[in-house]
C-alpha cells in the first residue's frame, strides 16, 4: 500500500503525459472528412476551358480518378502543380481539376503559365459544389473510386511523400479492384 | 468660410461611401437573421478554427453562411441544417460534439475524475479519522494547562 501511494499519482501523471505528447503531434488542420467512403458528392458544372460544356459527376464513372480543388489565388496550389503535371504526364490516372472560387481569366492564365495537369477543369464559381465536398482550405484533393465512392482526401499541397506513399498505390490498387 | 463647408461635404460624402460598405450584409428578414446568429455561433468556422460561424470574417464562413441562410428560408429545420454541414464536414464543426460511443469518455470523463476524487477523499478522511485518536495528558501537562488558563483568566479580568 505504502509502495501504491507513490506510484498511482506517477502512473496518471504519465498516462496524461503520453496524451499530451501525442496530441502536441496532432495537426489540428488536418479535420479528418466524414466523405471518405462515401459517394462523391454530385456535381454538373461549366467547364474551365470549354465553357459552353458541362461535366458532371456521372460522366466520370468507371474509373479512378482524382478530383483537385485549385485556384489562382491559392498559394500553395503552386506548390502541389509540378507534381501533379508530373502525374499527368505518366497518364497513370486522369485529374479533375475543381476550379474554387476563381476569375476564369486568371484561372486560365495560371494554367497557362504554370502548366495544365487537368484532363478537364470545372467552375465552381460561388464554392457550392467546395461545399458539398467539404472544402475548407484550398488545396485539396480527392481519389475516386470506379463506383464514384470517394476512397482519399489529401487536405493541403499534395507531397511526393502522400503522392509515392498514399495517392499512387491507392490508386493502381482501385484501378485492379 | 466655404472651405469648411467643403470639408464638411467630403467627410459626409467618405462616411456615406464606408457606411455603404458596411451595411453590406444587410438583414432582409429579421427573423431569418436571428435564426442564422443563433445556428452560426454553434457551428466552428473551419478557416480560423477557434471562432464561430458568426464571428469569423473568412471567405467560407460567409459562404457558409449563405447557405444556411437559404436552408432556413426553404424551411429547414435546425437538426437538418446542422446535419447538412456535419455531413460535409464532420463532428469538428460542432462546438457542442454529440454524445455518441467516441465521445463517452470526453462527456464522462470530467464526472468520472469527480468520483474518483470524491472516493479517494472519503478514502483520506477515514484513514485520517481513525489515526487520530486521543492522546491523553500526563498530570504534568494537566498542571500546566491549568495554570496558563489561569494565567489568561487573570490577565483578562
Amino acid at each position: 500500500m505504502g509502495k501504491m501511494r507513490f506510484l498511482l499519482p506517477l502512473a496518471i501523471f504519465l498516462i496524461m503525459a503520453a496524451f499530451l505528447v501525442k496530441g502536441l503531434f496532432l495537426n489540428p488542420r488536418e479535420v479528418p472528412s466524414p466523405l471518405i467512403d462515401k459517394p462523391a458528392p454530385s456535381f454538373s458544372l461549366v467547364q474551365l476551358h470549354e465553357p459552353e460544356r458541362t461535366l458532371a459527376r456521372e460522366d466520370l464513372k468507371g474509373q479512378v480518378w482524382l478530383f483537385n480543388v485549385w485556384a489562382s489565388w491559392c498559394v500553395s496550389c503552386r506548390e502541389e502543380h509540378p507534381l501533379l503535371v508530373e502525374l499527368s504526364r505518366q497518364g497513370l490516372v486522369p485529374i479533375y481539376g475543381l476550379n474554387y472560387k476563381d476569375k476564369r481569366e486568371d484561372a486560365l492564365g495560371w494554367l497557362a503559365q504554370f502548366g495544365n495537369p487537368y484532363t478537364a477543369s470545372v467552375v465552381d464559381r460561388d464554392g457550392r459544389v467546395g461545399i458539398d465536398y467539404g472544402v475548407y482550405g484550398v488545396p485539396e484533393t480527392f481519389v475516386v473510386d470506379k463506383n464514384g465512392v470517394i476512397r482519399y482526401k489529401q487536405i493541403g499541397p499534395v507531397t511526393r511523400d502522400a503522392l509515392d506513399k498514399k495517392i499512387i498505390p491507392l490508386v493502381k490498387q482501385l484501378q485492379q479492384s | 468660410m466655404m472651405r469648411p463647408a467643403a470639408m464638411l461635404l467630403a467627410l459626409s460624402l467618405a462616411f456615406g461611401v464606408a457606411s455603404a460598405k458596411e451595411a453590406e450584409p444587410l438583414a432582409e428578414d429579421p427573423a431569418v437573421e436571428e435564426r442564422l446568429n443563433r445556428l452560426a455561433e454553434e457551428i466552428r468556422c473551419l478557416v480560423c478554427q477557434n471562432e464561430s460561424l458568426a464571428g469569423s470574417r473568412a471567405e467560407l464562413a460567409n459562404d457558409l453562411r449563405r447557405e444556411i441562410r437559404n436552408l432556413i428560408k426553404s424551411g429547414k429545420s435546425d437538426k437538418e441544417i446542422i446535419d447538412y454541414l456535419v455531413q460535409r464536414y464532420g463532428d469538428f464543426v460542432l462546438y457542442r460534439p454529440p454524445v455518441k460511443s467516441t465521445t463517452y469518455l470526453l462527456w464522462g470523463g470530467p464526472f468520472l475524475l469527480l468520483l474518483g476524487g470524491g472516493a479517494a477523499l472519503i478514502v483520506y478522511l477515514r484513514r485520517r479519522g481513525a489515526q487520530l485518536k486521543e492522546a491523553p495528558l500526563s498530570d504534568d501537562q494537566h498542571a500546566r494547562a491549568a495554570r496558563l488558563l489561569e494565567e489568561q483568566g487573570g490577565e483578562r479580568s
